[in-house]
């Protein structure tokens, strides 16, 4: 089956926190082109059109937004982070990195890899409904993509 | 230079010298005096036996009142060049014959005596009498030079010199060759001290040249440095087993301090995920299944939220908490007063600070760590807003003032104030003297501040009065 086009790919490995996410940006009609993978490797496998994703996805329908969470297990989300930015092909697309605590050691490094943007997932839900949604309205309306084609 | 800071050579040189000079001045003067006082003496006994011979030769010339005779008998005395003047005289005092010697100017005595002989200024003169069968018949009158006792006593000068400036040559000579008995240890001792007092070698040891007392001076010596050294070698040793154990040390609380670092990340991350979906699940209740919930309902799940966001508040205050003691402390001039505006300029984004009256006195700069004050200014200072903001005329005063050698600063309120006797407990974790429903805060504010004060070597506390104000103190090495 033909994925039909991807927007904004959420890698998040917590189901409660995919949940709220989910749930806020469908709130808000953001949700229409959302795909959540539950760790780095599926992750990777449908960045890449790889595994499970082979015949299912064209590596070069690149989503507008990825949504990666830093604390995964298996493949760390620096690790996809890494990944996606060393390959020519995915390196353009905007990847905003999720983390639970501001004192998370690997910010600089991230920043060094290539994200385009870190955000601290707060425990007041309000607070993190609101920046899902900024981010939303931003990566997904606002931002230039980059082209489709290399 | 004082002579007790001479050189030991030139001590011991001057010291003979003076001891050489002295005894052969002594001995030399007293044989000087002693010479001329005999001398004298055969002096007046020569011219007294002259005298007498003459007298007794001229004997005959008188009783027979013959001059010529007497002239010819006092020339004779021309064989004594020492002898300037022979004046015969008869027996009523007028000169019968005279013998000038050479240049001589004839001074002929005042009056005649009787018989004696005396120093008169630089001659030797004496009145000798003529007699014949003991009757007077006339008296002689001799005057000598003292040509020859000033001879001697040249001579007797010389010798004196001579041998003085002899003795001060071989004296000398003597103490240059005898001065290493004395001098040379010493020296030598010298010259090792000085040696390990530079280089700091604590190994030299001095060379025992006698058993003297400089001997046991030098094995004292001796002893003293294998004592120093012996006590250096035990205080490396120490130092290095201190090093090992400190940097041993070090290590191990370089480790706690990560593993902590390492806690605190976990904790504060696994812990917050749960209360982010307890959060946000109810939020979801409350957002789309208003129309099942009652009133009772939607109480409860305000109040499991806000149940929720209070254990938010309590994760980030115990991590900043626990952060504080891992800091490195890296201080800098800090302008207070330009911190205070800017905390008091960041609440006014939190609170509604626009109905209070603001006091803040012009406050000196000092040297700490910026972030760690700034976190005590925003924790008292927003303290003082919150129990301030039920009462019509909140006023904040902020000011400092020194106290024993420290700089204390203080915020002062109006607020709702505590009562004294409690205030001990304010600074300790989670400790509140006012309700949560009255006064939102989770007790950890207070102590921070305590904490962040008491690592910077400073003092806090407070005093308050129940319904007037509170004032809270810290202070600050200066």
């Amino acid at each position: 089956m033909r994925q039909d086009r991807v927007d904004l790919l959420l890698v998040e490995d917590n189901a409660y926190d995919a949940e709220l996410t989910i749930r806020h940006l469908k709130k808000n009609n953001m949700a229409n082109n959302l795909f959540h993978v539950k760790d780095g490797e599926e992750a990777l496998e449908f960045i890449f059109a790889t595994g499970r994703f082979a015949d299912q996805r064209d590596l070069m329908q690149r989503p507008k937004i990825i949504l990666l969470d830093i604390q995964m297990p298996k493949i760390s989300g620096i690790e996809v982070l890494q990944k996606i930015k060393e390959d020519p092909r995915t390196q353009s697309i905007p990847v905003v990195i999720l983390t639970s605590s501001k004192e998370d050691p690997d910010i600089q490094k991230c920043y060094a890899l290539g994200a385009n943007s870190y955000i601290v997932k707060p425990v007041n839900f309000e607070s993190f409904a609101e920046a899902i949604v900024n981010l939303g309205f931003y990566w997904l309306l606002l931002n230039q993509p980059p082209l489709d084609k290399p | 230079m004082q002579f007790k800071d001479l050189p030991i050579q030139k001590k011991l040189l001057r010291i003979v010298f003076l001891i050489n000079g002295t005894v052969l001045l002594v001995t030399c003067v007293t044989f000087f005096l002693y010479e001329y006082y005999i001398f004298r003496k055969s002096i007046v006994e020569k011219l007294s036996t002259i005298g007498k011979i003459i007298s007794a030769n001229s004997s005959a010339a008188l009783a027979f009142d013959s001059p010529d005779d007497a002239k010819e008998i006092l020339s004779a005395i021309k064989t004594e060049p020492d002898i300037v003047a022979a004046y015969l005289y008869d027996k009523d005092g007028t000169l019968f014959a005279q013998y000038n010697a050479g240049s001589e100017k004839p001074i002929f005595p005042a009056e005649l005596e009787a018989r004696g002989y005396r120093f008169v200024h630089s001659r030797l003169e004496g009145f000798e009498p003529v007699m014949q069968d003991n009757r007077q018949l006339g008296t002689l009158y001799l005057k000598s030079h003292l040509g020859a006792l000033y001879n001697r006593l040249r001579l007797y000068g010389l010798i004196v010199a001579t041998v003085l400036m002899l003795s001060f040559v071989l004296t000398y000579v003597l103490v240059r060759i005898l001065k290493n008995g004395i001098s040379a240890p010493i020296l030598s001792l010298a010259k090792t001290a000085l040696i390990v007092s530079e280089k700091q070698d604590y190994s030299i040891r001095a060379v025992k040249m006698g058993k003297d007392e400089l001997g046991s001076l030098t094995d004292a010596f001796n002893h003293m440095l294998d004592q120093i050294q012996e006590q250096n070698q035990s205080l490396k040793e120490f130092t290095q087993t201190l090093e090992q154990k400190v940097s041993e040390r070090t290590r191990q609380l370089e480790s706690v301090n990560k593993e902590l670092e390492g806690f605190s990340y976990s904790v504060s991350h696994d812990l917050r995920a749960p209360l982010r979906a307890i959060i946000g699940f109810t939020a979801i209740l409350e957002e789309d299944y208003t129309s099942k919930l009652d009133e009772e309902a939607m109480r409860i799940t305000t109040v499991i939220k806000n149940n929720s966001a209070k254990m938010g508040q309590l994760i980030d205050d115990l991590l900043a908490f626990s952060r504080i003691s891992r800091q490195d402390i890296a201080k800098t001039q800090i302008n207070m007063t330009s911190i205070v505006n800017e905390v008091k300029d960041d609440l006014a984004t939190q609170y509604d600070i626009s109905k209070i009256q603001w006091a803040i006195q012009p406050l000196p700069t000092i040297t700490a760590n910026t972030n760690l004050i700034r976190q005590v200014w925003v924790n008292l200072i927003s303290n003082a807003v919150k129990y301030s903001s039920k009462k019509d005329d909140p006023y904040i005063e902020i000011g400092s003032f020194l106290k024993d050698k420290q700089t204390a600063f203080f915020v002062r309120d109006n607020g709702v104030g505590f009562d004294q006797k409690y205030s001990d407990k304010l600074f300790k974790v989670f400790q509140r003297l006012h309700k949560t429903e009255d006064y939102e805060g989770t007790g950890i504010g207070l102590a921070l501040v305590e904490k962040i004060v008491a690592r910077q070597g400073g003092d806090v506390w407070a005093d308050a009065e129940p319904g007037k104000g509170a004032c809270f103190y810290f202070s600050l090495p200066v």
